[in-house]
C-alpha cells in the first residue's frame, strides 16, 4: 500500500480515537451545569472523567502532530486558514484544562462556579468548532493554486457548516450523557438518562438535516462507502437512543461510540483522496499526494505509529479498567 | 510586514510563558517521585505528606504547562505556515513522536497518580509518578531535537524547495541536541530545587511545620547544589560548542565586533549597533579565549568577519542579530545563576554549622530570590533563539519567509491580545492558588508541634 494512503487511514484512526474519547468528555463538560444540582454532584460529574480527560485530549494533540509530520501542507493550510476559529478553540481548551485542575482547590462558591462555567464553555466551543471544521473540509473552502486559504473567518460559517457544528455538539452531548449513565449512580444516573432522552430527539433532527445538506452541499455520497457509513451512523444513533430509552446503558454507549466512529469514517471516506477541498478549483484541493511528506519521513513515522499506537491503547485501556467503578460522593479528588 | 512583527511578538509571548512552567515540571516531577519512593521504602508518613504537598503544587504548574503547550503545537501552522510547509518532514516527525512516546504516557499516568492513591498498591502508585517524570523529560528531548535542527540542520536535503529528512538517526543524534538537552533539563532541576528551597524557607522563617520543611529544605539544598554545579558545567561546554557551531551567536552574545586573539571578555559595555562598536567596555583580557577554547592564545571571530562570510555564502543581507539584548540577556542569565550559587553555598554552609534558622535574613534572601531561576530560563532561551536571527532554520529559511501569508494583521491582533489577556488572568489564578497552598502547608500535620496541655487549661486556650 502507498504510505500516503496508510497515513490517511492512520489519521482517520487518530480522529476516531479523538472524537470517541474527547467526544464524551466534551459532552460531560457540556452537561455539567445542567446535571449537577449542587457542588458535590458537580464534583461527581467532573470526577467521572477526572483521571482520563487529559489522556483523551492527547489524541487530538497526536492527530495534530501526525498532520504536521505526514501532511505538512494540510497542517499549514488548515491551521493558518482557520486561524480565528482555531484561536477560539485554543482559548477554550486552555481554560478548560486549567479549570479541571483549579476548581476544587478553593472552597469559595464564586470561584468554583466560575470554573464550572468555563468547563461548560471550554467543552461546548471545541465540540461545535470541530463540527464546523469537518463540514468545511468536505464542502470546500477557498484555496488558491498555492495552497493558501483566501477566505475570511466568516466564509467558514454557512448554514451547512453551522448545522454540522450543532450536530457534532449534540452528538457529543448525547454520547457524554450515555457515558454518565455508566459512571454515576442513583438520581444523577437518572438525570443523565433523561438528558440523553431529551437531547437525543434534537440530535436526531439535526443529524437528519446534516445528512440532507450533505447530499446537496457536498459530493460525499458520490462515494458509496461514505454514504453507507453516514446512513449507518444515523441507524446506530437510533439504536443507541432505543437502548438508553430501555435503560440498556452499556449497549447504548457502545452504539453511540460506533455512531461517532462511523460519522468520522464517513467524512474521511468522502474526502478521500482529498484532505481539503478547494471551492475555487477542484484541481487546487489538497490531496494525500500533493500535501504529503517525503516517503522517507512517512516510513519512519509508519514504524513509530504501528509500534506505539497499540501500546498506547493497552495502557490507556488499562487505566480505564482501573477506574471502571461508578463514581459517588466518597473519594472525590476534584 | 506588520503581520511578521505581530507573529513574532505572539510567538515570543506564548513561548516564554509556556517555558515559565516547563522547567518546574521537569524537575519537580522527579522530586515528587523521589519523595514518594522514599515513603514507599521507609514507610515514614512524613514523606507521604511531602509527596502530597509538593505534588499539589506540581499539579497546578503541570496544568499550566500542558494548556500553554497546546498553543505551541498549533501555532507553527497558524502563524508560520510557510515554515510548516518547508520543514514539515523534519519538524513534524519529532513533534508527533513527542506525542506518541511522551504526552500519552505523562497524561495517562498522571491521571492514574492523582486518582489512584486508594486503587493502586504503594509501589505501583510510586511507579506511575516515575513514568510521568521520565516521560516529561523525554518530551523535552523530542522538542529540543526539533529545535536543534533549526539551530544546526543535519541529515536533510533540499528537494522541490522543501527540506526533506534523509537520516533520522542523524536528526536525533545531532551534536547540538546533546549540548542543549542537558543544559535545559538541568535548568529544570535547578528551578525545581530552588522552588523547594524558597517555599521551605518561607515556613522556616515563620517557624511553622518546622520538621517538615527542614526535611524538604535539606533535600532542596543538596538537589540544587548538585544540579546547579552540573548546570554551570553544561553551560560552559555548550558555550564552547556554540563557539564552533554558531560563531555568530557567541560573538553577538559577547558584543565582539572585531576578531581578536586573545579575545577579552566584556563584563559590561555600552554598545553602538549602528556603528558596530562598543564606545565603553569593562573587560577582562583574554578571558573569552579561555572560555571559548580553554586557551588564552586562541582567536575568537568577531561579528564583522562572520558577517562577511555569511554575505559571501548566503548573498547580501543583514546577518547580525540584535546585539544589545543578546549581550545583556547572556549576562543576566549568568548573573542569576551565580547569585543562586552564592545563596546555596551560604545557606549550605550555615546549615552545616547548624546556624541557618538563627539567621532569618539568609532564609529571606532565599525566599525572595525565587524569580532568579525564572529569569535565567527566559534570558537563556532569548540568547538561544535571538542568536539564530535572522534565520528561522539556520542557513535554510529566514524568519520573514516563514510567516503565514493568509493571516492578516487584524486576526493576529485579536489572538495576540486574547492570549495575552487569558495568560495574565491564569497567571493571577495560579499564583493565588500556589500561595494559598503554600500558606496552608501540609494539611494533615499541625503547624506547631503539639504542646502537652496543662491540667485545667481552658478548651479555648
Amino acid at each position: 500500500m502507498e504510505l500516503s494512503i496508510l497515513w490517511f487511514i492512520l489519521l482517520t484512526v487518530l480522529f476516531i480515537g479523538f472524537f470517541f474519547l474527547e467526544g464524551f468528555d466534551y459532552g460531560v463538560g457540556i452537561l455539567l451545569p445542567f446535571l449537577g444540582k449542587n457542588d458535590t454532584e458537580r464534583r461527581v460529574v467532573i470526577n467521572t472523567i477526572g483521571p482520563v480527560w487529559d489522556g483523551n485530549e492527547v489524541w487530538m494533540i497526536t492527530a495534530g502532530g501526525a498532520m504536521f509530520a505526514a501532511f505538512p501542507h494540510l497542517y499549514a493550510t488548515l491551521f493558518s486558514g482557520f486561524y480565528l476559529a482555531l484561536f477560539l478553540m485554543l482559548m477554550a481548551l486552555i481554560v478548560r484544562g486549567v479549570a479541571f485542575e483549579f476548581r476544587s482547590k478553593d472552597e469559595n462558591p464564586a470561584w468554583r462556579g466560575t470554573w464550572d462555567w468555563l468547563i461548560f464553555v471550554g467543552s461546548a466551543i471545541p465540540a461545535l468548532l470541530w463540527g464546523v471544521a469537518v463540514t468545511n473540509l468536505i464542502q470546500g473552502v477557498p484555496i488558491n493554486a498555492k495552497m493558501q486559504y483566501v477566505g475570511t473567518f466568516f466564509d467558514l460559517l454557512s448554514p451547512y457548516t453551522l448545522v454540522g457544528g450543532i450536530a457534532f455538539l449534540l452528538v457529543f452531548t448525547f454520547h457524554g450523557a450515555l457515558y454518565l449513565t455508566l459512571k454515576t449512580e442513583g438520581e444523577l444516573m437518572e438525570r443523565a438518562r433523561s438528558a440523553a432522552v431529551k437531547v437525543g430527539v434534537l440530535t436526531a433532527v439535526f443529524c437528519l438535516v446534516l445528512v440532507g445538506l450533505t447530499y446537496t452541499h457536498t459530493d460525499l455520497f458520490a462515494s458509496t462507502g461514505a454514504g453507507i457509513a453516514l446512513w449507518g451512523a444515523v441507524a446506530l444513533f437510533v439504536g443507541s437512543y432505543g437502548c438508553v430509552y430501555g435503560r440498556q446503558y452499556g449497549f447504548g454507549f457502545i452504539l453511540s461510540s460506533l455512531t461517532v466512529a462511523l460519522t468520522t469514517i464517513a467524512f474521511f471516506w468522502g474526502l478521500f483522496p482529498r484532505l481539503m477541498v478547494s471551492s475555487i478549483n477542484p484541481a487546487w484541493s489538497l490531496t494525500i499526494t500533493n500535501a504529503a511528506s517525503s516517503s522517507y519521513t512517512l516510513s519512519i513515522m509508519t514504524m513509530a505509529a504501528l509500534a506505539l499506537v497499540p501500546l498506547v491503547l493497552v495502557y490507556q485501556g488499562w487505566v480505564y479498567w482501573i477506574f471502571r467503578k461508578r463514581v459517588n460522593a466518597k473519594n472525590l479528588e476534584y | 510586514m506588520e503581520e511578521l512583527l505581530l507573529s513574532r511578538w505572539q510567538f515570543g509571548i506564548t513561548t516564554i510563558y509556556h517555558f515559565l512552567f516547563v522547567p518546574l515540571t521537569l524537575g519537580l516531577s522527579l522530586i515528587v517521585a523521589i519523595l514518594e519512593t522514599t515513603y514507599v521504602r521507609t514507610g515514614n508518613e512524613m514523606y507521604k505528606q511531602q509527596t502530597k504537598f509538593w505534588g499539589k503544587l506540581f499539579l497546578i504548574n503541570f496544568a499550566m504547562g500542558v494548556v500553554t503547550g497546546i498553543v505551541q503545537e498549533f501555532h507553527f501552522g497558524m502563524n508560520w505556515s510557510e515554515y510548516a510547509r518547508f520543514m514539515g518532514d523534519i519538524f513534524g516527525a519529532p513533534l508527533a513522536l513527542e506525542a506518541l512516546t511522551a504526552f500519552y504516557l505523562e497524561s495517562v499516568f498522571l491521571g492514574l497518580w492523582i486518582f489512584g492513591w486508594d486503587r493502586l498498591s504503594k509501589r505501583l502508585h510510586a511507579a506511575s509518578i516515575w513514568v510521568v517524570a521520565l516521560a516529561t523529560n523525554l518530551s523535552a528531548f523530542w522538542i529540543l531535537t526539533a529545535n536543534s535542527f533549526m539551530q544546526s540542520p543535519v541529515g536533510y536535503i533540499i528537494n522541490n524547495g522543501r527540506a526533506e529528512m534523509t537520516d533520522f538517526v542523524a536528526l536525533i543524534t545531532n551534536p547540538y541536541v546533546f549540548n542543549q538537552f542537558p543544559h535545559t533539563v538541568l535548568s529544570g532541576l535547578v528551578t525545581a530545587g530552588f522552588f523547594v528551597l524558597s517555599i521551605s524557607a518561607f515556613h522556616l522563617i515563620r517557624k511553622t511545620h518546622v520538621d517538615f520543611f527542614r526535611a524538604s529544605f535539606k533535600l532542596g539544598l543538596i538537589w540544587t547544589a548538585v544540579s546547579l554545579f552540573l548546570l554551570m558545567g553544561s553551560g560552559h561546554t555548550q558555550t564552547q560548542f556554540i563557539a564552533k557551531a554558531q560563531p555568530m551567536k557567541l560573538a553577538a552574545a559577547e558584543a565582539l565586533w572585531e576578531t581578536a586573539s586573545p579575545a577579552p571578555f566584556a563584563v559590561a559595555a555600552i554598545i553602538d549597533e549602528q556603528n558596530k562598536t562598543n564606545p565603553v567596555e569593562l573587560k577582562i583580557p583574554a578571558m573569552l579565549s579561555i572560555l571559548a577554547n580553554n586557551n588564552p592564545n586562541t582567536p575568537v571571530k568577531g561579528i564583522k568577519d562572520i558577517e562577511k562570510e555569511y554575505i559571501a555564502k548566503y548573498g547580501p543581507g543583514n546577518y547580525v542579530p540584535a546585539v544589545t539584548p543578546m549581550f545583556w540577556s547572556f549576562r543576566i542569565m549568568v548573573a542569576a545563576g551565580s547569585a543562586m550559587m552564592v545563596l546555596v553555598l551560604v545557606a549550605g554552609f550555615l546549615w552545616w554549622r547548624g546556624q541557618l534558622e538563627a539567621k532569618p535574613w539568609v532564609l529571606k534572601a532565599v525566599l525572595w530570590s525565587l524569580p532568579l531561576p525564572y529569569i535565567a530560563n527566559s534570558t537563556g532561551w532569548f540568547v538561544t533563539e535571538g542568536g539564530r536571527q535572522p534565520w528561522i532554520v539556520f542557513g535554510l529559511q529566514k524568519v520573514g519567509e516563514a510567516v503565514s501569508p493568509s493571516v492578516g494583521a487584524i486576526s493576529i491582533w485579536i489572538s495576540l491580545i486574547g492570549f495575552t489577556l487569558v495568560y495574565a488572568l491564569l497567571a493571577i489564578a495560579a499564583v493565588y492558588l500556589v500561595q494559598k497552598l503554600v500558606w496552608q502547608g501540609p494539611v494533615d500535620t499541625p503547624a506547631k508541634a503539639n504542646k502537652p496541655v496543662a491540667k485545667g487549661a481552658s478548651l479555648w486556650s
